[in-house]
C-alpha cells in the first residue's frame, strides 16, 4: 500500500481545486459529503485501512488524516470566503444613495410621541428655577476623586465618603476616577470657571445624571438623576437658602406644600439640613407613606463651607453661599405616584406612552 | 443608634412622651427613624423548672414538657430542643398575652393539653433569637414562680432609632444625646456615678504602658482590675444592653459594652495573665506581621490596600514581648481574651487617630461598634473618665473589685484644638438672623464650650468636639451649634434676588428643541442603560470600553459607547411585545476611552488634586430608531431633516459615507455635513442588520431606521454653521415654476447640484428635488435628477423672456457641475 500515499496526495489536491472551484454557499453545503464526508473517497480509504498490518495501518491512517485535513482547511476558507462575498452581495443589492431621497416621496408617520419622564420632571424643575432667576450649568459622569470628593472637603478615608456607594472607574491608580456620586462636583467646575472669569457671584441649577453601587430597588436605581443648586455672592444668609427653598416648594408642589429644615450633616456645607416637604399623599395629615409625620424628606442643603470655597480661590471673607440638592427621580415618583423606578429604564412603550 | 428613654432619663428629666421628644430629637438633627416599645406584656411570664420531657409518639417535632412554677406540675406542649430537665426558663401561662398581642390559651396538640407556653427570646421581645427557649439559669434570682420582668429587671421602656450624623461623634452616645436635650429644654444634665482608684499598689508596680507611634495612638491608659469575679451581669446591666440590641454575655463585657454605649469611649478588658509582661504598647505593624482576630481570621498586616493614598498603616496593641495582640481600635485577638477564670483584667481606654482607624477599618472589611466610634473620633479625655465608670458597675457584680491607684496614661500627639473668636453679627452673618450675645452663650456653654469675654467671644470647644475646626470653618461649625439648639424651624427666611436673569444655554435650548421636535415627530423617549457588559460593548466597534473597577454585575461593567445598541435593543424589548411600530430616541452621553479619544479630558486628581488625570470623552448623542413597519434609511434621512429643520442651520447635505460608522448599515448610511464648515454633524441610514441579529439572537426580523445626532457638533456654530439671522419677506408677486430634470453623474450629489441652481440668480425662489431617476435612456453611472424650481422678483411678474433667461442659467450652472439637461 506504501504507494497509496502519493495518490491520496494527488487526491487531496484535486479536491482542494474542486472546493476552491465552488461558486456559492449552497454549493458548498451541498457538495461537503462528497469531499470530506460519508461519500468521499476518504470515508472509502478509511474502511480500507481495517484490513491492513497495524503498523501499516498507522502510518496510512495518519496519511489519510493529513489528507483529508488539507481538504477540510480549504472548506472553511472557502466558506469564509464564500459568506463573505454573499454579504457582500446582499450589502450591495441593499445600496442606497441617501443623497438622492426625495422628501416630498415619504410622508413622515404621524403619530403622537411621548417625551422621557425623568427630561420632563427634569424640564420643569429647570423652568422652576431658570424663573428664579438660576442659570443651568451641566457638568461630566465621570469625575476624579478630587472633584468628586476632596474638593467638597473629603480627603481620602474620610469617613464620610462612606455616605456614598461609590463606582471607581478604571483609569489610573485605584481609586483615582470615579462615577460622579451626586452633581456636587459640578459646582467645584462652576466655581473655579467663575473664579477664573471673575463671573463671580453665580446663581446656578445643576442637572444630571449620578451613579451609586447599591443594588436596585423600587426606589433607588443604580444610576439616578439629581438637581442641584448653587447660589455664592456677598451677603448671602442661611434666611436665602431657606426663602429660596420655600418658594420653589410653593412653585414647583403647589401652594400648598411648603418646607421645613432640620439640621443634618454634609461635608461641604456647614450649617447643613434636610428639607421636607409636606407629604403629598395626606397634605400633611400623617400617613404611611410620611410616618406619620406630615413630612417627606427631599433633599439636602447648607451654606458653602469655607473650606469649599477656598479650595476654589474664592475668598471665603467676602464671599457666602448656599447649596441645595434633591432627586429628580424622586420629584417624579411623588409627582406622578410611580409605585416602582425600575419601570423607568424598562421602556416599555406602554408605560411611556403614558407621559404627556 | 438604639437609645433607651429610660436610660436618656437617667441623665436628664424627660417628662415629655416619646411623640413629642421624637419631635424634639428630630429638630436637634438626632432623627428618629423609628420608635419602639419594649419590656411590655411579660407582666404574666413566670420562671418555670423543667421536671420531665416526654416524647409524643407520632410527633416529632414536639415534646411533652412538664414544668414547675409554684402552682404544682403543669404539662406544656414544646417545640424547642435546647434546654434539658432541671433547666429554668421563662412560662406564659394561659391567659397570659405576650409582646405583639399573642394571647396564650389552653391548646390540645396530638392528644396532649399544653397548659401555657414555653419562650424564646424573640417571643417575649428581648432579642431576635428564635432558635430555642430563653433559658434563665444563670440569672441571679431567677427563682421558680418569679415574675420574669423582676429576674430580668425588666420596666416597659421606649427604644428611639437615632440616625446620628457624621460630625457628631460626641452625640453617639446616651449622655451626648442627653446632653443635647438637656440644652435645648433647659434642663441639667446628671452625672453618671463614677468609682475611684483605691488601694496601695500603684499600677506602674504591676503593669506597664508605652506608646511607639504618638501619631496614630493620642493617649493609651492602661488600668488594673484585680479580685475580678467573671459573672453575669446585673439584670438592669443586661437590659440596657439589649435595648442597645446588644447581646449581654458577662459582667466585665458587657460593662466595657454598656461604658461606650452610654459615654462613647471603647474599651478593651484583657484577661492580664495571658498578656505578657502585663504590658500594652501601641505601634505601627511590620510587614509580614499577622494577626487572629476574634472573629477567627488570620489578618496580614501592613499591607497597602486599593484605597487612594493607602499606604497599608495599621496600628496595633502589643504585648510586653512585642507581640500582636490585636488591631488597635478595631477588634482584638483570641489570645488576650477575658474567660471565666480571669481574676485580674488589663484594661485599655484609649484613642486612635481617626484616619488611621478608618483606613484599616476599610482595609481589613472589619467595621466594629470601636472603630466606629473611633473613625468618627473620640474625645481624648474621656479614656479614665469611662473607666471609673467601667468599674462603677462593674463592682455591682463582681464585689470587692478593686482598681488600683495611678493608673497609666501615656500621652500620644493630638491635634491642636482650636480657639475661636464669635461674634453675634457673625451669627446674624451666616445665619440671616439675630441671635443676641446672651442666647449665643447659654446655647455654647450648655455643650462645654467654653466662652471668655462678650461680644465677641473667644471660643474654646470641649475636648469631644473635634469636628470643631480652626479658622473660618470653626466659625461655621459654631454657628450651626447655635443655629441648631436656637431651632432651624425659628430661623428667619428671605428670597433673595439679583440682578442677572436666569436662562437656559444656548446648548440646552439647542437640546429641548431636538427633543421636542423628535417627540413632535411621533417619536417616544427612552431611558438605556450607562452601564452595559463587555458583551454588548464590542457589538459596536467603538474603541476600548472605559472599565468599572468595582461593578455590581458583569451585566453593568462598562460605560457604553454608544446609544444605538441600548435603543435598538429597546425597540427589539417592545417588537416581541407586539408594540414595535414605535419611534423611540434617547438623548444621552457616550464614552470613548481616553487612550482613542480625540479630545480626552485631562484634569486634576490624585491625592489633593495633585496630579493630571485623563478621563473618558464623554459625548452627547441624540440617537432615533424608526422601527414601524416599512421604516428604513430614507425615512430616517427625511426625519433627521425634519429635526435639524427645527435648529435653523445654514445647510446640511446628506452625503453618502464610504466607511459607514460601525452599528450602521453598511451601504446604507450617510453623514448629515454642515456645507460651510464640512463638520459631521451626526448620521443617517439604518441600525446594521448585523447589530438587530446579535441583539434578536439571530436575523434581523426587519429594517430600522436610525437617525444619530451629536449634540456636541451641533452646540458648536463654528461646526453648526447658523442660518443668516435676517428672513426676507416673500415677494408679493406670482412666482414662475418650471421643472428641469438633469442627467448628473452618480458622483455628484444631489444637494450640491440643488444648492447649484438656487445659487445661480437672487431670482431663484427655491430649488426642490422632486424625482430621481435610472435605467431607459439615462446612461449606467448617472441618473436623472429632476427639480421644481421656483423663479420670483420682489418687483414685478417676471416675463417669458426673463423665465427663459433664467433657465438657461440655471442648465448653465448644472453644466458646470457635470450635468445635463435631459
Amino acid at each position: 500500500m506504501s504507494d497509496d500515499r502519493p495518490d491520496l496526495s494527488a487526491l487531496a489536491d484535486d479536491l482542494v481545486n474542486r472546493v476552491n472551484a465552488l461558486g456559492s454557499l449552497d454549493a458548498l453545503r451541498e457538495a461537503e459529503a462528497s469531499l470530506v464526508g460519508r461519500r468521499s473517497p476518504f470515508a472509502e480509504a478509511q474502511r480500507a485501512l481495517g484490513a491492513l498490518e497495524p503498523d501499516e495501518r498507522r502510518r496510512a491512517g495518519a496519511a489519510l488524516q493529513e489528507a483529508r485535513g488539507r481538504v477540510e482547511d480549504a472548506l472553511e476558507a472557502r466558506r469564509g470566503v464564500l459568506a463573505a462575498e454573499e454579504r457582500h452581495r446582499a450589502l450591495e443589492a441593499d445600496r442606497l444613495d441617501l443623497g438622492d431621497v426625495v422628501d416630498a416621496a415619504v410622508r413622515l408617520p404621524v403619530a403622537v410621541g411621548h417625551g422621557g419622564l425623568i427630561a420632563a420632571t427634569q424640564r420643569e424643575l429647570e423652568d422652576v428655577f431658570v424663573a428664579m432667576g438660576f442659570t443651568v450649568e451641566e457638568g461630566p459622569e465621570v469625575e476624579s476623586d478630587w472633584y468628586n470628593f476632596e474638593a467638597l472637603n473629603m480627603p481620602p478615608a474620610h469617613p464620610a465618603r462612606g455616605l456614598w456607594d461609590t463606582f471607581y472607574v478604571d483609569l489610573g491608580a485605584p481609586e483615582t476616577v470615579v462615577l460622579r456620586t451626586h452633581t456636587s462636583p459640578t459646582q467645584i467646575h462652576l466655581m473655579e470657571r467663575a473664579t477664573a472669569a471673575g463671573t463671580l457671584p453665580v446663581h446656578s441649577v445643576m442637572p444630571g445624571r449620578c451613579y451609586r453601587r447599591d443594588t436596585p430597588d423600587a426606589r433607588h436605581l443604580v444610576a439616578f438623576h439629581q438637581i442641584e443648586g448653587l447660589v455664592v455672592a456677598e451677603g448671602i444668609t442661611f434666611a436665602d437658602l431657606a426663602g429660596t427653598i420655600e418658594s420653589f416648594t410653593a412653585a414647583y408642589f403647589g401652594p400648598a406644600i411648603t418646607s421645613r429644615l432640620r439640621p443634618g450633616f454634609f461635608p461641604f456645607t456647614e450649617p447643613s439640613a434636610e428639607f421636607e416637604v409636606t407629604c403629598t399623599v395626606c397634605s400633611g395629615e400623617g400617613c404611611r407613606t410620611c410616618s406619620m409625620t406630615g413630612w417627606v424628606e427631599l433633599g439636602g442643603c447648607g451654606m458653602v463651607d469655607p473650606a469649599v470655597l477656598a479650595a476654589v480661590g474664592i475668598d471665603p471673607e467676602r464671599y457666602h453661599g448656599f447649596a441645595f440638592g434633591f432627586g429628580i427621580d424622586r420629584c417624579a415618583m411623588m409627582r406622578y405616584e410611580i409605585a416602582d423606578l425600575r419601570a423607568l429604564t424598562e421602556n416599555d412603550v406602554r408605560f411611556v406612552e403614558q407621559f404627556s | 443608634m438604639r437609645i433607651s428613654l429610660a436610660w436618656l432619663r437617667d441623665f436628664v428629666e424627660l417628662p415629655e412622651s416619646p411623640e413629642e421628644l421624637r419631635g424634639v430629637l428630630d429638630d436637634l438633627g438626632l432623627v428618629v427613624e423609628g420608635i419602639e416599645r419594649v419590656g411590655e406584656g411579660l407582666e404574666d411570664v413566670v420562671v418555670a423548672r423543667v421536671e420531665q420531657i416526654a416524647a409524643i409518639p407520632g410527633a416529632d417535632r414536639i415534646r411533652r414538657v412538664v414544668v414547675e412554677a409554684g402552682d404544682g406540675p403543669l404539662e406544656i406542649v414544646c417545640g424547642a430542643w435546647n434546654f434539658q430537665e432541671g433547666d429554668r426558663v421563662p412560662l406564659a401561662p394561659v391567659g397570659a398575652v405576650l409582646p405583639g398581642g399573642f394571647a396564650i390559651a389552653r391548646r390540645t396538640m396530638r392528644g396532649v393539653t399544653s397548659n401555657g407556653m414555653l419562650c424564646s427570646g424573640r417571643e417575649l421581645g428581648l432579642s431576635d433569637d428564635h432558635a430555642g427557649l430563653f433559658i434563665v439559669n444563670d440569672q441571679p434570682g431567677a427563682e421558680v414562680g418569679r415574675r420574669l420582668v423582676e429576674v430580668l429587671g425588666l420596666a416597659p421602656d421606649v427604644v428611639f432609632e437615632v440616625s446620628v450624623e457624621g460630625n457628631r461623634p460626641d452625640a453617639w452616645c446616651v449622655e451626648g444625646v442627653a446632653r443635647d436635650l438637656a440644652v435645648r429644654l433647659s434642663r441639667p444634665l446628671r452625672a453618671p456615678r463614677l468609682a475611684s482608684p483605691h488601694g496601695a499598689t500603684p499600677t506602674a508596680s504591676v503593669a506597664g504602658a508605652r506608646v511607639e507611634a504618638p501619631d496614630l495612638c493620642g493617649r493609651l491608659t492602661v488600668s488594673v482590675l484585680r479580685q475580678v469575679s467573671v459573672a453575669p451581669s446585673p439584670a438592669w446591666v443586661a437590659e440596657r444592653l439589649r435595648a442597645a440590641g446588644m447581646r449581654p454575655i458577662s459582667n466585665v463585657v458587657d460593662a466595657s459594652n454598656l461604658v461606650m454605649l452610654e459615654l462613647g469611649q471603647p474599651t478593651h478588658p484583657y484577661d492580664l495573665a495571658r498578656v505578657a509582661g502585663a504590658t500594652l504598647g501601641a505601634r505601627r505593624a511590620r510587614p509580614g506581621e499577622t494577626l487572629t482576630t476574634l472573629d477567627g481570621l488570620e489578618r496580614r498586616l501592613a499591607t497597602p490596600g486599593r484605597g487612594l493614598g493607602d499606604t497599608g498603616e495599621d496600628c496595633v496593641i502589643v504585648d510586653g514581648e512585642d507581640r500582636v495582640l490585636g488591631l488597635a481600635g478595631i477588634m482584638g485577638g483570641a489570645a488576650s481574651e477575658i474567660t471565666a477564670a480571669t481574676t485580674e483584667v488589663l484594661l485599655e481606654a484609649a484613642c486612635f487617630d481617626p484616619m488611621a482607624i478608618a483606613r484599616s477599618s476599610k482595609r481589613h472589611g472589619l467595621r466594629t461598634e470601636a472603630s466606629a466610634r473611633f473613625e468618627r473620633g473620640v474625645d481624648p479625655t474621656l479614656a479614665l473618665r469611662a473607666v471609673a465608670r467601667l468599674v462603677a458597675v462593674l463592682e455591682e457584680s463582681s464585689p470587692g473589685l478593686e482598681w488600683l491607684t495611678e493608673p497609666l496614661d501615656v500621652a500620644g500627639e493630638l491635634a491642636a484644638r482650636p480657639t475661636l473668636t464669635l461674634a453675634a453679627s457673625d451669627v446674624a452673618g451666616l445665619l440671616g438672623t439675630a441671635i443676641d450675645a446672651g442666647e449665643v452663650r447659654r446655647l455654647l456653654t450648655g455643650l462645654d464650650f467654653d466662652l471668655e469675654g462678650e461680644d465677641p467671644f473667644v471660643v474654646r470647644p470641649p475636648a469631644r468636639r473635634l469636628d470643631v475646626r480652626a479658622g473660618l470653618e470653626g466659625r461655621a461649625d459654631l454657628i450651626e451649634e447655635v443655629a441648631r439648639l436656637h431651632g432651624y424651624g425659628r430661623l428667619a427666611r428671605r428670597v433673595p434676588s439679583w440682578p442677572e436673569v436666569g436662562a437656559l444655554s444656548d446648548r440646552q435650548r439647542m437640546r429641548r428643541r431636538l427633543r421636542d421636535a423628535a417627540v413632535a415627530l411621533g417619536a417616544l423617549e427612552v431611558w438605556t442603560p450607562t452601564l452595559v457588559s463587555t458583551g454588548e460593548h464590542a457589538l459596536v466597534d467603538v474603541g476600548p470600553p472605559v472599565s468599572v473597577a468595582n461593578p455590581l454585575s458583569a451585566e453593568e461593567s462598562v460605560l457604553r459607547g454608544t446609544c444605538v445598541t441600548g435603543v435598538a435593543r429597546a425597540w427589539l424589548r417592545n417588537l416581541e411585545r407586539g408594540r414595535g411600530d414605535v419611534a423611540l430616541f434617547e438623548v444621552g452621553t457616550v464614552f470613548t476611552h481616553p487612550e482613542v479619544a480625540a479630545h480626552p479630558r485631562r484634569t486634576r486628581g490624585g491625592v489633593g488634586g495633585a496630579s493630571e488625570v485623563a478621563l473618558p470623552e464623554e459625548g452627547e448623542r441624540l440617537t432615533l430608531v424608526l422601527g414601524r413597519a416599512g421604516d428604513d434609511a430614507v425615512a430616517a434621512t427625511v426625519l433627521a431633516r425634519a429635526l435639524l429643520g427645527r435648529l435653523a442651520l445654514a445647510d446640511v447635505v446628506v452625503r453618502a459615507l464610504a466607511d459607514a460608522p460601525s452599528g450602521v448599515h453598511p451601504t446604507r448610511a450617510a453623514a448629515l455635513v454642515d456645507r460651510a464648515s464640512g463638520a459631521r454633524l451626526g448620521v443617517v441610514g439604518e441600525v446594521d442588520p448585523a447589530l438587530v441579529g446579535a441583539l434578536a439572537g439571530g436575523e434581523a426580523p426587519r429594517r430600522a431606521g436610525l437617525v444619530e445626532l451629536d449634540l456636541d457638533a451641533l452646540a458648536d456654530p463654528t461646526r453648526a454653521t447658523p442660518a443668516p439671522r435676517a428672513i426676507r419677506v416673500p415677494s408679493r408677486f406670482p412666482s414662475a415654476v418650471i421643472d428641469l430634470a438633469f442627467v448628473t453623474p452618480d458622483r455628484v450629489n444631489a444637494q450640491d447640484l440643488a444648492h447649484a441652481l438656487a445659487g445661480t440668480d437672487e431670482r431663484v425662489e427655491s430649488v426642490a428635488l422632486f424625482d430621481v431617476y435610472r435605467g431607459g435612456a439615462v446612461p449606467s453611472g448617472a441618473r436623472s435628477l429632476a427639480f421644481t424650481v421656483r423663479l420670483c422678483s420682489p418687483e414685478r411678474t417676471l416675463d417669458e423672456r426673463e423665465v427663459a433667461q433664467l433657465r438657461e442659467a440655471l442648465i448653465e450652472s448644472g453644466g458646470a457641475l457635470g450635468a445635463s439637461l435631459r
